[in-house]
This record gives structure tokens, C-alpha cells and sequence, in this order.
């Protein structure tokens, strides 16, 4: 399939991976910032064919683990309210509140409805006059600009009954924050590449100058992730710390305006809690005061939701790339996607999931063992043998 | 990290300064007493139905295990089939039964009725058993155009006598407007199972091979297509299709296969998972062998979804003992529903119950139980 199939070319990655095979003579620590990076190497199996000083450490860029706890609470509260449709993208109705989700609140007679674009949303606002149409609008950069364009639309055509609930979160600060850790161990970024389609990479020279810190713009099929991770350790290896756009396909340097120009038009900039992080300021967006009369949180009444969240799951840990998934005591025994504890066991582009689905095998119900580990299971040969050896021939099938 | 155990997490919703300095600092103290921890989720216990109780994963199979099976009990009833096999004045019969709530009733390659007919004429088939009668019910709701209900009935006794089987019973309910989604349909059917023939996951053993019929994922594609409004370039037909005729094909050549199932919710990771775990061995795939129509692909690419998760309606997967597997291959592909036929992976002894697929790269990735609800993602 175009754009797809020659991105995971295994003669291709082979390349790739010998080349980052040849380059490495130390450990590094490269941190993929985003949760769709993170689900593409441990689908793959791309952790375990890179060289054993290479650790990747999974970032806070999965949209759903972030989003905090009162958020959520907020978001059932209002989408069980009589006479409310609540729209959202279908991964945030598994995730937690307190005591129950989304997909409960629907059992329970909730109009909650699964969206594929928040203009589907606002076109059920539109046909539903006498109801009111909320829209769960959290992530990143990639997804606040389609929210922005729609509260824009709304204001525009007078759609008066659709309002957003907003949770957007930015890159650069939560990369700041990490680097501000005392224990961070990050030495090189694989930027998110699209975040960096819409936003461009003029917010990373300043934070690749000041912590020292190569930051590569990535996408996210396995070729894009085994380049990624190819300059960055170049660089590392070079002492180097620069930006390098690695998608060029997908990435212009001044991103796209006007997806920019939407977000300064209906969005400003805010302080963000993080779920599992805490506050990072100036991380998030908010309606700004022109769109303020669709801000979900006000119309409803629910900016006094306060949940403190019990210091129960260590997701904070995971998210600033502190500890393995596989490392908390309750992986895979007291949490999992069906009881979760934290959010980035729910989400499937949750680190924790991610291991829990597509790593069991190698990790049975790993405990930590106090020690910094590798990626786990990773074998050191950089291919194993052909391994349709062992299976009757293939030839006739259809192969994706 | 270090060796020291930290404090459970950052708290979440500690509000920090905005001096820059946005992560406490974490104090080193006593390894936090896992047991007395508060779960924020407390998913465990579902004490409504949620949808993915419906969605042929784990939630369905609990179900299953603590609510209906304790209150039918018997030796007859199976969890690890789709069909009873029963034996009753002398003859061995196939029993099975299946509702239908599929929306819209009309899609791209079939509708309700073609479904009804095909998804128990397949369950029967994967038994080894050629359907023979089946009844239909029909729960109608108030208002429903009336050609709506006769096109129904059309297109299923089409279906019929494509597959070959008689209806033979049926019944009519209607519920109030708002109280049902137009048409629902059950149907049961009877088959009688060939001598020699005993299909079960508890058959397998290590070292058998393991064939799909067809490219995956088609049925599930093409109604999310019509029922989301989602436009994928092309128009994809689903795959809805009778597959007795196929499985008798499949018989011809030798009566000593072990298990067959047709992947429809839950998609063939389920079934995968489903028959590893009855059957105590462990199922090794090569990804790239699974044929996916690049349609579905790119559907899923787009939608944050996974093939193996996406039903199907007129595939099937069968464990066949290596020294068949070649014949039975070449059945399957002389045979119009199963030209696509291919080798997708093998038995192995380790891992018993597990899934793994070997990754294009040549890593590897457990292929999970679906939960309930595939959820499209975000981004």
C-alpha cells in the first residue's frame, strides 16, 4: 500500500538497523515523545532489534494517559446530564474516571456517542437543535487545530448548542519539564512528527541549545522510527545536539499556517495539569475569551470538579520515562487493560498497555529488579534467522 | 531508576509553582504496600451491560463463563464452539444458534438476511456439519416499513438457497417504536456431522499449520464504512458468504482436520486466542503472511484499528495437521471462497495459550484477547 508498505520495507529496516548497529559504541537514552511512536516500536518489535545500548524510553505523548482525572470526572458528570449528547474519539470512553467511564455512563442511559471528526459532532448539533452537543476535545497539537477550526464554524453559522470541553495539551513545555527533572536520564529526542506537521520545529532549537539535547522529528511507521533513531544517535555519538527534521514528508519547518492561525484564534495558552505529571505551565490551551460561551466547563457548571487523584499508580513515573512499565510492581497482576490502576495501562497507545499486549512474552509478570534495564527481551543479533523457515511455503498468499 | 523504591508516582494534581520547576521531587521511602493501594479505576466489576459484552472478546466470554453457563450447566453445553455436537437417535447432529443486530440492514455485499442465513450455516459448517433446517425469528419494530421487512426476507431466502438449507420454522415478535432497532433476526439450524469427523480446539497439537481462508478483515471495513459515513476511496463489499461448500471441499481431501473457525467479532485474533487457550498450545503467525486487502489496511491505518480484531463473514481459520496442510491448501484454493486461501503461522509447544506474531522486522508482539469494543484511536 503506498506510503505504507515501502515504510516497512524489512530489507530497508535491516539497513537501517546495522547502520545504528555500526554507529553505537555506548549506551544512550533516547526518549519517543509520542504515544503513537510508542505503540509503533512495541508492535513492531523494533525495541528488540536495536542494539542493547540503545534504551528507548517511552514519553508522555499518548493524549489519553495525560488527560487528568478531573477532566474526566468533568466529562461524565456533564455527559450524564439529561437531554446532552457527548461526543469523543472512541479511545476516551474506556478511560477511568472516578469509579467508572464514559461507556458506563452510556449503559446508564447517557447519549454518549463515538465521533471520527469534531465536526461530525457539531453537524449532530445542527440536527439536534433542542439538545445540547458537547465534544471531548483533548490531545496535542495534531488534534486542537480541528477543534479550533469546529468551536470556529460554530461561532461562525450560529450553531449556539455546541460547546467543547477542553483538555489540549502542547509538546515543548512537557519536554522542558522532563528535562528539568533531577533524575531525568533522556540524552536525545525522537520528536513527534506530527505535532510537528501542524506546529513546524521554530519551539525545539531553543530547548536543544539549552539542555544539550539532539531532538529528530519522527514519524511513525518503523523505517521512519529506525531513521529517527539513527541521527539522533549519530548526533549523540558526534556530540552534537541539533534539530533534525527526519519526516521530511509530512514536515515543513513553518508547519502549517493555517492550521496555526486557527489555534491563535480560538485557543490561548494555559497551565495544564498532566495526569501522573502534575502541573506544567504554560502546556495546555484553552477557549480563549472570544469563544468562551462554547466552553463546555462553563456551561455546565463543572469548574469546581476537583478530584485528587490517590497516589495509587505509578503512570507519573512511566510518563516522564523514570520507570519500565514492566518495572511497576503491579504490571500485569493487579493492573491491566481489563483493571487498569492509571491511565497508561487503558489507552492502547498507553506504555503500559503497549507492554501488556504485545509483551508478555517476554516479560511473564516481570517485577523490577532495581536496576535500569534494557528494552526487555531483545535479542542482540540485529535479524534473527528468516523465520518462515519452520513454516510450509508461503508462496500464492497475498502478503500485505 | 534507581534501586531505591520511590514513593509511589508523582501525585497526580499537585499543583506546582510556575517557577519552571514542574516536577516535585520524589522522596526515597518504604516500598509502597501494593495491597492496600486504592485503585482510581475500579473497572473489575461491570455491574451493568456495556457493549463490549456483545463484542466476542474477553467481556463476552465472562459472560459466558459466570453468568450463563453456571445457570444452564449440562455436558452438552460447549463455551469453545459455536455449535453443539449431539448425537440423538443414532445420528450425529450440529446444533447451533445466532441473533442477528447488525446496522444498517443493508450494506455493501449483503444485509441482515444474507448474514442471518450465512453466520449459522457457518457455525454448523465449523463443526464439520452441513446445515440442513434452520428457524428464523424475526423481533420486528413498530413502524418499520413493511418492504423493508420483505427485502429482508428476500435477501435471506436467497441466502438459503444459496447455501443449500431449508427454513423450516420461524417466528414473529414486534416491540414498540424506540424499543428495537428495526429489525433483529435470530436463526437456529441443524446439521448432521460426517462420520469420521470431530472438530475441536482440544484436537490441536504442537506442529500443526494454520490456514486462513481469505483476506481478513473485509465485513467489519465495509460496515463501518456505511455505518460511520467513513469514505475509504474505494466502495468495499463485505464477505458475507456461505462457507459449507468450502468446508465439504476441505473434508474431501481429509476428515483429520482438528479445529475450524470462522473469525466474525472479535476478528481472527480472537479466534486464535480462543482455540490456543482451549487447546493448550501456543500459535506462532508470520504477520506478513496474513493477507489484508490493502481497502482494509488503509481503513485501519486511518482509524488507529487492527485487522486481526476486525470481523469477518465469510473466512475461515483451520489447524490442520502438518502433513495435510499442503492438500488441504490446494482444496481450499481450487475452491472460489477459498482462492485466497494462505499459511498464516503454526502450532508450537511453548507458550501455551498465547498468541505471538512474528513482525515483518522480525520481532515479535503477543496478539491479545480483544476486550470488548475495538476503539478507533485519536491520534
Amino acid at each position: 500500500m503506498k506510503y505504507i508498505d515501502e515504510f516497512q520495507d524489512p530489507g530497508l529496516a535491516r539497513r537501517l538497523l546495522d547502520e545504528i548497529h555500526a554507529t553505537v559504541t555506548r549506551p544512550w537514552a533516547l526518549m519517543e515523545v509520542c504515544g503513537g511512536q510508542t505503540h509503533s516500536i512495541i508492535r513492531h518489535g523494533i525495541d528488540q532489534l536495536l542494539p542493547k545500548q540503545v534504551e528507548l524510553i517511552h514519553g508522555p505523548g499518548c493524549p489519553v494517559c495525560v488527560t487528568p482525572l478531573e477532566v474526566i470526572d468533568k466529562a461524565l458528570e456533564i455527559a450524564s446530564r439529561p437531554g446532552v449528547i457527548f461526543c469523543s474519539f472512541g479511545d476516551m470512553l474506556r478511560v477511568p474516571g472516578t469509579g467508572r467511564d464514559l461507556f458506563q455512563v452510556r449503559g446508564q442511559g447517557g447519549d454518549v456517542r463515538v465521533v471520527y471528526s469534531p465536526l461530525d459532532a457539531l453537524r449532530i448539533a445542527e440536527q439536534n437543535p433542542e439538545r445540547e452537543v458537547v465534544f471531548f476535545g483533548i490531545g496535542f497539537e495534531t488534534t486542537a487545530p480541528p477543534n479550533a477550526m469546529t468551536v470556529h464554524q460554530a461561532r461562525k453559522r450560529g450553531i449556539r448548542n455546541f460547546s467543547l470541553l477542553v483538555s489540549h495539551v502542547r509538546v515543548p513545555p512537557a519536554i522542558e519539564a522532563i528535562m528539568r527533572s533531577p533524575e531525568c536520564r533522556v540524552q536525545g529526542f525522537l520528536a513527534a512528527g506530527h505535532v510537528c506537521s501542524v506546529m513546524g520545529t521554530a519551539e525545539y532549537p531553543e530547548l536543544a541549545a539549552r539542555y544539550r539535547v539532539p531532538i529528530v522529528v519522527t514519524g511513525f511507521e518503523p523505517l521512519d522510527i529506525l531513521e529517527g533513531v539513527r541521527r539522533t544517535v549519530l548526533q549523540l555519538e558526534r556530540g552534537e545536539h541539533a534539530v533534525d527534521n527526519a519526516y521530511p514528508r509530512a514536515v515543513r519547518a513553518e508547519g502549517n499556517p493555517a492550521a496555526k492561525a486557527m489555534l491563535d484564534e480560538v485557543f490561548e495558552v494555559t497551565d495544564r495539569a498532566w495526569r501522573g505529571i502534575g502541573v506544567i505551565p504554560d502546556s495546555g490551551w484553552r477557549l480563549s475569551e472570544r469563544y468562551r460561551d462554547h466552553d463546555a466547563e462553563i456551561r455546565f457548571s463543572v469548574e469546581g470538579i476537583d478530584t485528587r487523584e490517590p497516589a495509587a499508580c505509578r503512570s507519573g513515573e512511566v510518563l516522564q520515562g523514570l520507570l519500565k512499565p514492566h518495572e511497576c510492581e503491579a504490571f500485569g497482576t493487579l493492573c491491566t487493560p481489563r483493571s487498569p490502576l492509571g491511565a497508561t495501562m487503558v489507552s492502547s497507545e498507553g506504555a503500559c498497555a503497549a507492554y501488556y499486549l504485545y509483551r508478555r512474552l517476554d516479560l511473564g509478570s516481570a517485577r523490577r529488579q532495581g536496576q535500569a534495564s534494557s528494552a526487555p527481551g531483545a535479542p542482540s543479533a540485529p535479524f534473527p534467522a528468516d523465520a518462515s523457515a519452520n513454516v510450509p511455503p508461503l508462496e500464492g498468499s497475498s502478503v500485505v | 531508576m534507581s534501586d531505591t523504591t520511590t514513593t509511589a508516582g508523582v501525585a497526580a494534581g499537585t499543583v506546582t509553582a510556575t517557577t519552571g520547576r514542574a516536577m516535585s521531587d520524589q522522596a526515597a521511602g518504604p516500598a509502597p504496600d501494593m495491597l492496600a493501594w486504592t485503585c482510581p479505576a475500579p473497572l473489575r466489576d461491570q455491574s451493568r451491560v456495556v457493549m463490549g459484552h456483545g463484542g466476542g472478546g474477553a467481556l463476552s466470554a465472562e459472560l459466558v463463563e459466570q453468568v450463563f453457563a453456571p445457570a444452564f450447566g449440562g455436558p452438552e453445553l460447549s463455551s469453545t464452539t459455536d455449535a453443539a455436537a449431539l448425537e440423538l437417535g443414532g445420528a450425529r447432529l450440529a446444533f447451533s444458534t445466532d441473533s442477528f443486530v447488525v446496522r444498517p440492514l443493508f450494506f455493501p455485499g449483503g444485509s441482515i438476511g444474507d448474514l442471518a442465513v450465512n453466520g449459522t450455516v457457518n457455525d454448523l459448517a465449523m463443526s464439520g456439519a452441513q446445515a440442513v433446517y434452520l428457524s428464523c425469528g424475526f423481533i420486528l419494530e413498530e413502524g418499520v416499513p413493511i418492504d423493508v421487512v420483505t427485502r429482508v426476507a428476500d435477501t435471506l431466502g436467497a441466502a438459503a438457497r444459496t447455501a443449500g438449507v431449508h427454513v423450516v420454522t420461524g417466528d414473529t415478535k414486534v416491540v414498540e417504536a424506540g424499543h428495537g432497532d428495526g429489525v433483529y433476526v435470530n436463526t437456529s439450524g441443524i446439521g448432521l456431522i460426517p462420520d469420521g469427523v470431530d472438530l475441536r480446539p482440544q484436537r490441536v497439537v504442537p506442529g500443526d499449520v494454520v490456514i486462513v481462508s481469505g483476506p481478513i478483515g473485509v465485513h467489519g471495513v465495509a460496515i463501518m464504512s456505511v455505518r460511520e459515513g467513513l469514505e475509504f476511496g474505494v466502495e468495499i463489499e463485505s464477505d458475507c458468504a456461505a462457507l459449507n461448500g468450502l468446508v465439504e471441499a476441505m473434508l474431501a481431501v481429509t476428515t483429520d482436520l482438528h479445529v475450524l473457525r470462522d473469525p466474525t467479532r472479535g476478528g481472527l485474533a480472537a479466534s486464535l486466542n480462543e482455540i490456543a487457550t482451549a487447546s493448550g498450545t501456543g500459535v506462532v503467525l508470520q504477520e506478513r503472511a496474513v493477507p489484508v486487502p490493502d481497502a482494509v489496511a488503509n481503513a485501519c491505518a486511518i482509524l488507529g484499528l487492527d485487522p486481526m480484531y476486525v470481523a469477518n463473514e465469510g473466512k475461515l481459520v483451520a489447524f490442520v495437521p502438518r502433513e495435510r496442510a499442503e492438500e488441504v491448501l490446494a482444496a481450499m484454493r481450487a475452491h472460489p471462497l477459498g482462492a485466497g486461501a494462505a499459511v498464516i503461522g503454526e502450532t508450537v509447544a511453548e507458550h501455551p495459550g498465547m498468541v505471538v506474531a512474528r513482525t515483518g522486522l522480525g520481532g515479535t508482539r503477543v496478539v491479545d484477547m480483544p476486550l470488548g469494543e475495538q476503539l478507533p484511536r485519536i491520534c
